[in-house]
């Protein structure tokens, strides 16, 4: 009995693996065509995602150009230092965070409301007009949309006079450190609302018609079968939308933070990813920019990894 | 069988849709406020008040200056070519890219996907990448630095594998069985077959190459080579409307500055407004197949 199996077994062994050379030869072969449009993609990923994140070692160095990055001195956790004693660490933390948890906090919830109020409208062309038209700002550049704000707030822009007719004053809202932060976040939330919504009515499309007849069945109303049917429904794309937003929290549009911020809103609207942009490419500060952005990167793998684990335990839903 | 409405329902039925006017209200009026400053009289813009629906005068002057302005017509090639050549590029590597993690008998698929979706969670940041482009390829001030490094977006690719993954099993094994390779699948038989994925790539990567003005910022040097939203940022942003060709005193210049600004971003959006209708039943499908599997 014994034999038999150690016969199968070394047999099954013979047939299942010839030497690792020929097995390697016979892949590339069978597989030619693959490898070779293998090259461009590996080729991409390799130079602009592998190779950044393995230059990211000049944050621990002394890096300057003429010696490169092999080349230059290690200095171990100096940066690292010189970021979270300087007076910076707190202004650009403060900022990213405030700004980032006000986007969630009131940017998260207003798609998902949204997709349930357009689900419960009943005229098809409506309903589609409105999303058109929502959606729609999503595709306009961001300069484009920077400038409209620029030119909305200013002064004797047209909210800025509307402000003014409700018993405001006429300043330029925009340049102002005490609205820039309200204005940064209502404007994205503008901009992105309606195009968020998309993916919340995939899912509400996707909850079963049956359940809703039940529902009815059972007696329940329109907003019983709210509560019970539809963000049941939903909960699993609600959570992973949440996980994923929280591996973003200290990236602030930073592209909108550089288009809109002044010398006069500086204190409050300059982020992380603002300050890495000034101190490396207009400062030629590399190694102390890339290890403020190494620590950016970090924090926003650790909230995602905590935020997906909290998923995991409290609702079962979890991105990996 | 109509059931009867109840009254409760009848009210946020109502409350329902004045919302959503509301908000689709509040979405358009910027646009079509900018509008009609583009096509106002300058002089009379100045003075103005109000919501401005409707234009003050009529003038098209804004418009003429914006065409005469040669960094706009600059910009406009720059980013003609960007948006052609880059898109074609994209959505090239992006379906390449797709089709390599579906082949189940490739057996680097696993640990590339992997690779691939672990870029979507962390990177070396804004500097590392910078240098890699600039010291490191020597790309600076070349329009391949506006192109290769955003030649696949992951997230993107991973809509495109959705769309490969809907098509039978069995059409690309018949062609196999006809000798086809693996070069002939993908161009001859998947290409053809995922029409709406590829124009939904098309459209993603085109919007994102016309309004992208960021990594312009990071490699371009040479104004001539300046992408149009480059440009519209020093007039937007920066103020900066001279060059704009009119004629006449500074008090003129200045008046007609202010419907310039409109006019420009009517011409820099007016292509993305022209299509945007037709494509938009297109946008949302690919987000759905996004996601089926993130």
């Amino acid at each position: 009995m014994t034999n038999v199996l150690k016969k199968q077994k070394s047999t099954g062994a013979h047939i299942n693996k010839p030497p690792i050379g020929k097995r390697i030869k016979k892949e590339l072969v069978r597989n030619r065509y693959l490898y070779l449009l293998l090259i461009p993609v590996a080729l991409y990923y390799l130079l602009f995602h592998y190779l950044p994140m393995f230059g990211v070692v000049i944050a621990f160095k002394d890096y300057s150009i003429p010696k490169g990055v092999l080349g230059s001195p290690w200095v171990g956790l100096k940066y690292f230092k010189e970021f979270f004693s300087g007076i910076y660490f707190k202004r650009t933390l403060t900022n990213t965070f405030v700004i980032s948890i006000a986007d969630i906090i009131f940017g998260f919830p207003i798609p998902i409301i949204f997709a349930l109020m357009l689900n419960e409208l009943r005229s098809g062309i409506f309903k589609k007009t409105v999303q058109t038209v929502t959606y729609l700002p999503h595709f306009i550049s961001l300069v484009v949309i920077c400038g409209i704000i620029t030119d909305f707030f200013g002064m004797n822009g047209v909210i800025t006079r509307l402000i003014e007719r409700l018993g405001g004053e006429n300043i330029s809202y925009i340049a102002s450190p005490k609205w820039f932060r309200t204005i940064f976040v209502s404007t994205n939330i503008w901009q992105s609302f309606g195009w968020n919504s998309i993916i919340y009515l995939a899912a509400l499309a996707g909850v079963d018609a049956d359940l809703y007849e039940a529902a009815t069945i059972d007696g329940a109303g329109r907003f019983k079968q709210l509560i019970h049917v539809t963000l049941p429904g939903i909960k699993g794309t609600i959570m992973i939308m949440l996980i994923l937003r929280f591996g973003q929290v200290l990236t602030v549009g930073y592209e909108k933070v550089i288009l809109l911020y002044s010398t006069s809103t500086m204190d409050v609207a300059d982020v992380i990813s603002s300050y890495v942009y000034r101190m490396g490419i207009s400062g030629g500060r590399y190694s102390y920019s890339a290890a403020v952005g190494l620590f950016q990167s970090v924090v926003n793998v650790v909230m995602l990894l905590i935020a997906n684990r909290l998923s995991t335990k409290f609702s079962d839903t979890s991105l990996f | 069988m109509v059931k009867k409405k109840s009254k409760s329902e009848w009210v946020f039925d109502v409350f329902n849709v004045l919302i959503m006017l509301a908000l689709a209200v509040i979405t358009l009026y910027p646009i079509v406020y900018v509008l009609t400053c583009s096509i106002s009289d300058g002089n009379q813009l100045m003075g103005a008040r109000g919501m401005m629906l409707l234009p003050k005068g009529f003038s098209l002057d804004a418009y003429k200056a914006v065409f005469n302005n040669p960094n706009i017509l600059t910009g406009y090639r720059t980013t003609l070519i960007v948006v052609v050549f880059g898109t074609a590029i994209n959505v090239l590597m992006t379906a390449i890219g797709a089709f390599l993690i579906i082949q189940k008998q490739f057996a680097p698929r696993k640990i590339l996907t992997y690779l691939m979706i672990f870029t979507m969670f962390f990177s070396g940041g804004m500097i590392p990448t910078y240098l890699v482009v600039q010291k490191w390829l020597h790309l600076g001030d070349s329009l391949w630095a506006l192109i290769l490094p955003t030649a696949i977006s992951t997230y993107n690719l991973m809509i495109m594998k959705s769309g490969f993954e809907s098509i039978p099993d069995s059409l690309t094994e018949a062609a196999k069985i006809d000798g086809a390779n693996d070069i002939v699948i993908l161009f001859k038989i998947l290409f053809p077959l995922s029409k709406p994925i590829i124009a939904v790539m098309v459209l993603f990567y085109g919007v994102q190459h016309w309004n992208s003005w960021f990594q312009a910022m990071l490699y371009i040097s040479t104004r001539g080579k300046y992408p149009l939203q480059l440009i519209l940022r020093e007039i937007l942003l920066i103020n900066d409307t001279s060059g704009m060709g009119a004629t006449g005193s500074i008090g003129d210049q200045y008046m007609i500055g202010e419907s310039i600004k409109y006019a420009t971003i009517i011409v820099a959006t007016v292509p993305i407004l022209c299509i945007y209708p037709f494509v938009q039943k297109y946008f949302v499908k690919g987000i759905m197949l996004g996601a089926v599997k993130g």
